[in-house]
């Protein structure tokens, strides 16, 4: 499982993206993250995997503490943890079979990663995977060859060729259309499912976070605003979320919970402007 | 605000650059002029000279040609040899000469010194200098065409790596890869269609310059061009020029080809 | 899940070549090509050793550069003065024969046989070297500067043409048509129509060439062209290396502020 306690994050230039966010997720749920651009939803999900480095706060996966770890060791806990990123972030120059099996640079030595030779499991798994999420046939294709949808489901097929034990998913929606952004939703929980193993989505379209979510999350100018079931996520909860505005005096219903410290102070707009 | 009546084109101070610039031509031209004292006599024989030159050169020395293919080979040896030898050096230097893959500004300050000093001194010079060093031949005419090769391909290389996608290195990064093989697979990729770009284009230029680098005793075809214009070999001058056409010739084609098979 | 066949477990990279064999025959013949040229190089330890030797004496001579001889300074100065006003007058030179050599060389507004002919010009030019063409320069109209700025006005001919063209080819036709509409003479038509809109690219390019000039003009007088150059090789076959040195200095020294203006004013007029 994952758990994080009271992440934050300072840039050098003096902004605060993340001011202090828990957060458990469990067995294999799938769990989105909500909120306005800003918010600080992508800082979190990179600090986990420390491609961004966080300034406080912890994060463990398995009962190992990730924030601590030097080089070999980020190395060795980055494999646990396979990530989605909005902008596919394939290898577009290399085959689809080549970036699936990246997934297992983490596991084979440099020389060998250099003249391509993966193991015989490892292969026979990504013609698997490359069945799995409606691939088949296209490992010697280029990435760049791909369409979108084809491409973020490369995307998902090198993370889950990981054998992590969670899957970090950054915004996997918004470079797609409707119908394909279902599909690829479909598959990440079909994964989740199948797999046994959590999913933390970052998303911003609600009613998609809201159909595919065992839990729902929002972050608004980097503070835990809401998480609670996907039914709870109300107008209320929505404006409070999006807009910033206070929460009528007893209106809470039951499951929300909000940042303990100050909300008033999460009610600026600034963190509107602020790119993550 | 505005006056409709009067149209002009640029507001004054464009105009006033303008015609400053225009000045400053006008005035370097003409005094370039005065002090390079032409003697234009020569220039009314020109064409009576080149003539006679052309009338000296044809028929081409037919015979001389066996004589021809042996230069003409180290020429092309020099050519790829110099190559290679800066695409390997070229790979450290622009990796200095990145911003993104610089350790630090002391390094990328290096590399762009190492680029613009390769690049200010002509290969000609630079044959000179490797001929004092270790005397004529064709080892100081690669030396030079290697070093003089440094600056331009390190410096085409450095701007493809800083317009990399860094994206992709960072996925890499996630899976667990080390920096190598984040390199390897996240870099490499994304400058190999520049890498080899360059490195035909200069093989190109460098198969014309090692045409000329014998003329300071540098190796290659060059030599034997030196040699019969001293002794007012025309007829074997020919043959050499149209034996410089053609490797040049087939040396575009030829790089060419390789830059349109590599996407 | 059950598969229903045992997937494959081996997979190679499929390759730019027709197969595995092809790029592996391709890559060993590179590099047997390759240890050709290194042993044609008569590469010695003897001569690494004796070349170290001259390396170091090289040096030796050389440092400090010599800068105190008066007669010296002012052939260096003398040289580099003519190399720049070479530059300048072959740029001048050929850019204005270049542009008529470009409008045949454009496709777009060219009949054929003058298209060919524009694209022939531009090839014999680019064909040759500078220093060979100025050899025969030298033949034809004696030592001195005239050779080197016919020899760089004929170079610049061959890259300023082909830029110029290329642009030529890019323009918008409407804009030409609208000229035409109006009545204009096919020449007026290249002057309203067409010199307006590659005008900004002219001045560009020959600035740019003009840096380029610079370079060539310093070495074109060691075949005889003038410039600097003929400095340079005196120098050396003297073994006067202190004063080859300071030559090469105040050569790279112009080289770089010529390119500092070239950039400057380039950047300056888009």
């Amino acid at each position: 499982m994952l758990s994080v306690t009271d992440l934050q994050k300072t840039y050098s230039s003096g902004d605060e993206a993340l001011k202090g966010v828990s957060l458990d997720v469990t067995g294999n749920e799938t769990v989105s993250m909500i909120g306005p651009s800003g918010a600080g939803k992508s800082t979190f999900i990179r600090c986990v995997n420390r491609l961004t480095e966080p300034t406080g706060g912890s994060v463990e996966l398995d009962g190992l503490e990730i924030t601590g770890l030097s080089g070999g060791e980020l190395r060795d806990a980055r494999r646990d943890m396979g990530m989605i990123f909005q902008e596919y972030n394939l290898i577009e120059r290399l085959t689809v079979m080549e970036n699936v099996l990246s997934g297992r640079l983490g596991y084979v030595s440099t020389w060998d990663a250099f003249r391509r030779k993966f193991a015989g499991d490892d292969i026979a798994r990504a013609y698997e995977v490359l069945d799995r999420v409606g691939l088949k046939g296209h490992e010697d294709n280029r990435a760049d060859e791909l369409s979108g949808g084809q491409r973020q489901r490369v995307g998902i097929a090198r993370a889950i060729l990981q054998r992590p034990k969670i899957l970090l998913v950054d915004e996997p929606t918004s470079s797609l259309d409707p119908e394909t952004s279902r599909a690829v939703m479909d598959l990440l929980t079909e994964i989740a499912a199948e797999d046994d193993i959590p999913v933390l989505i970052n998303i911003h379209e609600v009613d998609l976070a809201v159909e595919y979510a065992d839990r729902v999350v929002g972050l608004r100018d980097g503070q835990k605003v809401f998480e609670g079931d996907p039914p709870d996520l109300d107008e209320t909860a929505k404006g409070q979320i999006y807009r910033g505005e206070e929460i009528p005096e007893g209106a809470g219903p039951a499951g929300k919970v909000v940042a303990a410290d100050a909300p008033g102070e999460a009610v600026t707009e600034e963190g509107d402007l602020r790119s993550t | 605000m505005t006056d409709y009546r009067t149209w002009e084109r640029r507001t004054p101070q464009q105009r006033v650059g303008r015609y400053v610039l225009i000045l400053i031509a006008v005035v370097a031209t003409a005094v370039s002029w005065q002090l390079l004292q032409i003697n234009y006599s020569y220039l009314g024989t020109a064409p009576v000279e080149f003539m006679d030159l052309v009338n000296r050169m044809y028929p081409p020395n037919v015979g001389y040609t066996g004589a021809v293919v042996s230069p003409l080979i180290e020429t092309v040896h020099i050519a790829i040899l110099g190559t290679a030898l800066a695409i390997l050096m070229s790979i450290p230097v622009s990796l200095l000469g990145a911003e993104n893959t610089t350790p630090n500004r002391y390094t990328f300050l290096l590399g762009k010194f190492i680029i613009s000093a390769s690049r200010s001194v002509n290969v000609i010079i630079w044959a000179l200098v490797f001929v004092i060093v270790l005397g004529s031949g064709a080892l100081a005419g690669t030396l030079a065409i290697a070093v003089r090769s440094i600056g331009f391909c390190s410096k085409l290389i450095a701007e493809s790596i800083e317009e990399i996608d860094p994206g992709q290195v960072e996925a890499i990064q996630a899976t667990g890869a080390n920096s190598v093989e984040a390199a390897i697979y996240g870099i490499v990729p994304q400058i190999k269609p520049a890498f080899i770009g360059v490195a035909t284009y200069r093989w190109d230029i460098n198969v014309r310059a090692s045409t000329i680098i014998g003329f300071v005793g540098a190796g290659g075809i060059g030599v034997e061009l030196n040699t019969s214009i001293n002794f007012f070999a025309w007829q074997q001058v020919l043959t050499i020029l149209i034996a410089i056409l053609g490797i040049v010739i087939v040396s575009e084609v030829v790089s060419a080809y390789l830059r349109r098979k590599v996407r | 899940m059950a598969t229903e066949q045992q997937p494959r477990r081996e997979w190679s990279r499929p390759t730019a070549f027709y197969n595995h064999y092809v790029k592996w025959a391709v890559y060993a013949a590179i590099a047997v090509f390759l240890v050709w040229s290194a042993w044609n190089m008569r590469i010695s330890l003897d001569r690494i050793v004796t070349g170290w030797g001259a390396a170091v004496g090289l040096i030796q001579g050389m440092v400090p550069p010599e800068v105190t001889t008066q007669f010296k300074n002012d052939l260096l100065i003398e040289g580099l003065v003519e190399s720049v006003a070479m530059s300048v007058i072959a740029t001048i030179v050929g850019v204005l024969l270049s542009i008529p050599v470009a409008f045949m060389a454009a496709e777009n507004i060219a009949p054929k046989p003058v298209y060919w002919t524009g694209r022939g010009i531009i090839t014999g030019s680019r064909a040759l070297h500078e220093l060979i063409i100025a050899i025969i320069a030298v033949k034809a109209v004696g030592i001195g500067a005239l050779a080197g700025v016919i020899a760089l006005s004929y170079k610049t001919i061959g890259f300023f043409a082909k830029l110029l063209a290329e642009e030529i080819e890019d323009i918008d036709t409407g804009q030409m048509e609208a000229v035409e509409a109006t009545g204009a003479s096919r020449i007026q038509t290249m002057l309203f129509g067409v010199i307006p809109q590659v005008m900004p690219r002219i001045v560009g390019l020959s600035i740019y060439r003009w840096d380029i000039n610079i370079r060539h003009s310093t070495i074109v007088g060691i075949v005889g062209a003038g410039g600097i150059g003929g400095t340079l090789l005196n120098s050396f076959d003297q073994y006067d290396y202190d004063f080859f040195l300071t030559i090469i200095l105040a050569i790279i020294a112009i080289v770089m502020i010529g390119e500092l203006i070239s950039t400057y004013v380039r950047g300056r007029i888009q």
